[in-house]
């Protein structure tokens, strides 16, 4: 096995509520080898942000705190650097794109400026030469006339281009990683289908590593080597983007590639559904988190949190008491619809 | 520009019976002004400009495109919760007989709107916090004053059973319940005066993917045993080629193409339906390897000022100059029921 980049082991990230405590990310271990593209899915609160957030050091106490775990990169432990420390990894080695490019850049300066503070931050070079990389770093991602936008202000480019210039700066210090957090949800497809093409162009090219954080399995089929999906704050199953899509292990995946509307899908069929709603992060139930959706749940779910085991192919994982018993790839999740001649 | 448009005359008997609503060379303008104590109107922006189309009786039509190509402003131009600026809405009212919506008298559209009903996108903004749920789902039922109260009451629990909701559910407030819920309860007030059609706008785009397929799976339970008629909006073309029978897309405030499913998704003709197909990531990494994207250059630009000629012409990958960026495709019926408005259309497998 390669060299690692980032090893993530057993990590928990708590926030503190009025109404109790969030365990938002509960005890998730996971690696990065170099040049890999990982995808992190699942639904809104599953916890997926706030895993990248930790991977960054973003995450401020008194209101949150990582409470145990450690995050390996390049053979440091992150959350045992200063601030000075972490700055310099921050947006040097490891560089974030936001799901709003808008409020992620600052309105009063230019985006020249803005790169700019990012390039001299993290290099040393001098402001003639730190323009002229950002200048190179615009026309990477495809922005033409980069030298006189270096000049425009973020409301002057489109959505679209907002995010290529969050790519720009992501980018301008040749970063090992680059977290993009849900970086098309804002975008409309044909722009999410160009933004994704830049991206995965120039990470193989550089080869950077990505973890794509995204609630769009679609997205992830396109983009990602590996995938982890996630459930209630914790890893349900990961796999190579292959293994999870077509034998994927846990039920909550098989489920959720089941209630998905497939372009591609021309026979009209009943959707899955997976019944209910995700549990409250605040008032985690004992045992399996999905257990209450699940239509395979036996008596020992109720009991014990079930470890993520290899099940399915070699290296592919998932938490689940009855991932190796359970044939799922032969059960049918999908069902014709009962009726599709509405109109004539 | 609208001024071009021939206005047919209205003639209400012309509605085929197969048809619910007609709508004629539709337009909705928003005035761009300028000054502050001297307003003055400066442009325009067409959101939507010159579109003709039918819903047929008991069919689900798809409207998709990106954002602000005009496909919500149509939604609400139709229900006439924005005022046309030209055009108009024939419906086939089932007490009323056959009334235009975009001229009909506040009384009648009043009257026509108890068979009308729109489910908003966000199911945050759209349900009033203050009021409990049984209020927001006979909030219809009292406008129109329709029952006694208890009478209200009662109709109140049904619908919540028949959106998979609990009777019990009726004494609290929004903010108890999830996002998914929540459209359930936007869904039961639709439904409570009882609509023969229902606008959608967006239902399911604000939903995680497994509420998403609850909440698709109820729309089609409930068209099914209603026979309710849907106009479905969404930018999801993947969600649209699920729950539609026949689906329109819409450019810069065009109709571009419009045909039946299987024609869409398997046999477009027109280039910016082919780009917009063969951006939709399709969750198989497999298939995505092998799929080839029209990635199309620059982006959509501003209804204020479109281009002249196709409104897609800047952006389309077959454009021939002197043609596209002059002369304005008709929308034109190219073979039984596949409407498009392109110069040079042309099958392409993109699905």
């Amino acid at each position: 096995m390669a060299e690692k980049l980032l090893s993530v082991q057993d990590l928990r990230t708590y926030f503190s509520t009025e109404e109790g405590i969030v365990r938002a990310v509960d005890g998730i271990s996971f690696d990065l080898e170099p040049g890999e593209r990982r995808g992190v899915v699942g639904e809104s609160g599953s916890g997926k942000s706030v895993t990248a957030m930790s991977v960054m050091g973003l995450i401020e106490p008194p209101a949150g705190e990582i409470v145990t775990g450690t995050i390996e990169f390049k053979g440091d432990n992150l959350l045992s650097l200063g601030e000075d420390e972490m700055q310099a990894v921050r947006g040097g080695k490891i560089a974030m794109i936001f799901q709003d490019p808008m409020t992620a850049l600052n309105p009063v300066y230019t985006v020249g400026d803005q790169l700019m503070e990012t390039i001299m931050l993290h290099q040393n070079v001098s402001k003639a030469e730190a323009r002229t990389i950002a200048a190179k770093a615009l026309e990477d991602v495809q922005i033409p006339d980069p030298v006189s936008k270096l000049e425009e202000y973020p409301h002057q480019f489109s959505g679209g281009m907002r995010q290529r210039v969050m790519i720009a700066m992501g980018l301008s210090c040749n970063p090992d990683l680059l977290i993009a957090d849900e970086p098309t949800t804002a975008l409309d497809v044909t722009t999410q289908a160009q933004i994704m093409d830049l991206m995965l162009k120039l990470a193989a090219e550089r080869g950077t590593a990505v973890l794509l954080i995204t609630h769009d399995l679609g997205v992830v089929a396109g983009f990602c080597d590996t995938v982890q999906v996630m459930y209630a704050g914790g890893i349900v199953e990961s796999g190579t983007a292959d293994d999870i899509f077509h034998n994927p292990q846990h039920p909550y995946t098989w489920g959720l590639l089941g209630s998905m509307t497939r372009l591609d899908e021309a026979q009209q069929v009943r959707l899955h559904s997976i019944a209910g709603a995700p549990p409250s992060v605040i008032d985690l139930p004992v045992g399996c988190r999905f257990k209450s959706r699940c239509e395979f749940a036996v008596e020992i779910c109720d009991r014990v949190l079930p470890a993520l085991r290899e099940s399915g192919s070699p290296g592919q994982v998932a938490a689940c008491h009855r991932a190796n018993e359970l044939d799922l790839k032969a059960l049918s999740v999908r069902t014709p619809a009962k009726t599709d001649e509405v109109a004539s | 520009m609208s001024d071009t448009v021939e206005r047919v005359e209205p003639d209400a008997s012309q509605l085929p019976d197969d048809v619910l609503m007609r709508v004629n060379h539709l337009v909705k303008e928003f005035p761009i002004s300028k000054g502050v104590f001297f307003k003055k109107q400066v442009g325009a922006v067409q959101a939507v400009s010159d579109i003709s189309f039918e819903i047929r009786q008991g069919e689900t039509l798809g409207l998709v495109g990106e954002s602000g190509c005009g496909k919500s402003t149509t939604a609400r131009t139709i229900l006439r919760l924005l005022e046309p600026t030209a055009g108009d809405v024939f419906f086939r009212s089932k007490e009323h007989g056959v009334v235009n919506v975009a001229t009909a008298e506040r009384s009648k559209l009043r009257d026509v709107r108890e068979e009308i009903q729109i489910v908003f996108q966000d199911p945050y903004a759209s349900l009033n916090p203050r009021m409990t749920v049984a209020s927001i789902i006979a909030e219809p039922l009292t406008v129109h004053d329709e029952g006694s109260k208890q009478e209200r009451l009662d109709r109140v629990k049904e619908l919540l059973k028949i959106v998979g909701l609990q009777p019990e559910h009726a004494n609290r407030y929004p903010h108890e319940f999830s996002g998914g819920q929540r459209q359930r309860i936007g869904i039961a007030r639709a439904l409570a005066l009882r609509p023969t059609f229902m606008v959608l706008d967006e239902p399911v785009s604000a939903l995680d993917v497994s509420i998403q397929a609850q909440v698709l799976n109820l729309l089609d339970d409930l068209q099914n045993e209603f026979g309710l008629t849907y106009l479905f909006i969404a930018h999801d073309l993947s969600v649209v080629r699920h729950i539609s029978n026949r689906v329109a897309v819409m450019y810069l405030g065009k109709m571009v193409e419009l045909a039946d499913r299987e024609t869409l998704y398997d046999r477009p003709m027109h280039p910016y339906t082919h780009a917009l197909l063969s951006a939709v990531p399709i969750p198989d990494p497999t298939i995505e390897l092998n799929r080839e994207r029209i990635l199309l250059e620059g982006d959509i630009p501003h209804p204020s000022n479109p281009p002249s000629g196709c409104r897609f012409n800047t952006r389309c990958p077959i454009a021939k100059e002197g043609l596209c960026d002059v002369e304005e495709p008709e929308f034109h019926e190219i073979e039984p029921d596949h409407w498009i408005a392109c110069h040079f259309p042309e099958i392409k497998h993109v699905v």
